[in-house]
């Protein structure tokens, strides 16, 4: 790191493990005790908040059921991301190169995201069945428009002496946007995405919830339905960690696709 | 060494400004700039701090748009479509995810359309000539402001365009370097023969440089003075002891001097 020598870098610079890994695994650790403590003290019944230990105790006795229900989801999260991911990047394609796309499309999309997920998902269970396209459909609904918008707004944050410079060098629209605006949006993408993919579980177990055949979202309506809350919230919590390391995954993936990015942010704060 | 009485004329080969002006929101910047670079010539704008020099290049190039006056280049109208020229912005605007030789073959690769690959190669030269070929695979915020500055004159170079617009390329070095990379570019336009019109506020360097120089006001920037240098090329930093530069040098300061209202 040449900026190591800059006190004024090196203030900013380092990723400090303290605040970055400890801090929030103490936050965590604070709730789950919190969770262990009240139940046990309060004790408002095994169906109303099973204590922590229990509901762990419960989700490993049934781990194969759960494995086995989780693992549909993933491929449902999975897919549906990759399909929301290249169809936001396919439209903000568009829209940033036919100007007249953006004044037509954009009100559709916002408009897509008034939809309540209550009444869709049945509606996609209806429409498309019980297999993985009703699913993939709603992720991709729910997760898209943070996506299109973040690249939008990326795209129209390239620096403006910086365009002018590719302009002046006869650059054509699609330079000035592979070149120049494409990248440049790409800590922006990466934001986009890790916000909606802490959607992307959630969709797919309402979409299961609406109407499925395996997957967590079956799981759960069946522990719900013999009101084993144990296993609901072992369920839960399930959901939560796989969002949590799809987060920390994307988090990862953008550090090594933009190392200019983070130094970028390192040396101006 | 005398002042010239300027009479800009659309019709002519190089850069023509006619009477322009601009104002951000109440601050006026401009006021009723006229200035010509013919083909062929090395012309400095010599103009205090915050005068509006950039933004005289920010009318040419586009960033910004005039409130009244014109600019041609080889007697056509400048257009959106049509900015003929390399450009430097006294901000760098490297690509920040680009290394120094990606971002100096981009000059190339754009303004020349060649391939990625081939630009770096034809580029390479430009790396060693700046004494920036080290740092070649560096990113730009990893080098210093001295070193960046290098990589946009050099990118600014590798278009290899008839016209140049370079604001301030040398203000972040050190003396011993800038001298260099003056001479550098002094050689270099004397072989190449592009118009150069370049910003600065360093005396010095407009005397070093150039074959006429234009003399801005405090904002509202307005031309106040029109100097020619005739010293013979090539240049060389033993020409700064003759006593006609010393001269030159003097007028040029009091015609900055003059320029404050106190
Ligand atoms: N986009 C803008 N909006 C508002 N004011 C601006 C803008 N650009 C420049 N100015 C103002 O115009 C004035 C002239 O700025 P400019 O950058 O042209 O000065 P300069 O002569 O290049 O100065 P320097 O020698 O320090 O580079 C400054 O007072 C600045 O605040
Ligand atoms: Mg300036």
């Amino acid at each position: 790191m040449n900026s190591a020598a800059d006190p004024e870098g090196r203030r900013t610079a380092p990723a400090q493990p303290w605040s970055r890994f400890f801090l929030p695994v103490i936050a965590v650790l604070a709730f789950l005790l919190l969770w262990e403590c009240y139940a046990r003290l309060v004790n408002p019944g095994p169906t109303v908040l099973p204590p922590l230990s229990q509901v762990v105790a419960a989700g490993w006795g049934d781990r194969i059921n759960l494995a086995s229900s989780l693992w549909p989801t993933v491929v449902e999260v999975g897919v549906g991301f990759a399909v929301s991911v290249t169809l936001a990047f396919l439209l903000s394609l568009v829209i940033q190169l036919i100007p007249s796309v953006r004044r037509a499309v954009l009100p559709l999309l916002i408009g897509s995201q008034t939809v309540p997920l209550v009444v869709l998902a049945p509606l996609f269970v209806v429409w498309f069945g019980f297999g993985l396209l009703p699913k993939v459909l709603l992720i991709a609904l729910v997760t898209f428009f943070p996506i299109v918008v973040a690249l939008l707004d990326g795209y129209a944050s390239a620096d403006r002496e910086s365009v002018t410079v590719l302009q002046t060098m006869g650059a054509n629209r699609w330079q000035e946007y592979r070149l120049l605006r494409l990248p440049g949006a790409l800590p922006a993408l990466f934001t986009g995405i890790r916000i909606s993919i802490t959607y992307a579980v959630v969709a797919a177990v309402f979409a299961e919830y609406a109407g499925a055949e395996r997957g967590l979202g079956v799981y759960l309506q069946g522990a719900s339905k013999s009101f084993r809350t144990d296993l609901v919230l072992a369920g839960v919590l399930v959901s939560a960690v796989i969002t949590v390391v799809l987060f920390v995954v994307v988090t990862a993936v953008e550090r090594a696709c933009l190392p200019w990015h983070a130094g970028v942010k390192a040396v101006t704060p | 060494m005398t002042a010239v009485e300027a009479a800009p004329n659309a019709g002519a080969r190089g850069i023509t400004v006619e009477h322009l002006s601009k104002t951000f929101g109440s601050l006026a910047v401009l006021d009723d700039v006229s200035l010509q670079v013919r083909r062929g010539e090395f012309v400095s704008i010599l103009g205090p701090s915050g005068c509006g020099k950039s933004t005289l290049f920010s009318l040419l190039t586009g960033v910004h748009d005039p409130d009244s006056g014109r600019c041609f280049i080889d007697g056509e109208p400048l257009a959106p479509s049509r900015r003929p020229f390399a450009w430097m912005p006294q901000r760098d605007a490297l690509l920040p995810w680009r290394t120094v030789s990606g971002n100096v073959a981009l000059g190339a690769e754009v303004a020349q359309g060649m391939r990625r690959r081939h630009a770096r190669a034809a580029t390479a030269h430009l790396l060693q000539d700046f004494g920036i070929s080290e740092f070649a695979d560096s990113l730009p915020h990893e080098i210093s402001g001295g070193m960046r500055q290098r990589v946009a004159l050099a990118r600014t170079i590798a278009q290899n365009r008839n016209i140049a617009l370079l604001d301030e390329p040398f203000g972040a070095l050190d003396a011993l370097t800038r001298t260099d990379l003056q001479l550098w570019l002094e050689s270099m336009w004397r072989t190449e023969r592009w118009s150069v019109l370049l910003i600065t506020h360093d005396v010095r360097e407009a005397v070093l440089l150039s074959d006429r120089i234009y003399v801005l006001s405090d904002r509202p920037a307005r031309v106040v003075g029109e100097f020619s240098v005739d010293l013979p090329r090539p240049r060389t930093i033993d020409l700064l002891a003759a006593p006609k530069v010393a001269a030159l040098e003097v007028e040029l300061l009091h015609a900055l001097g003059g320029t404050r209202s106190d």
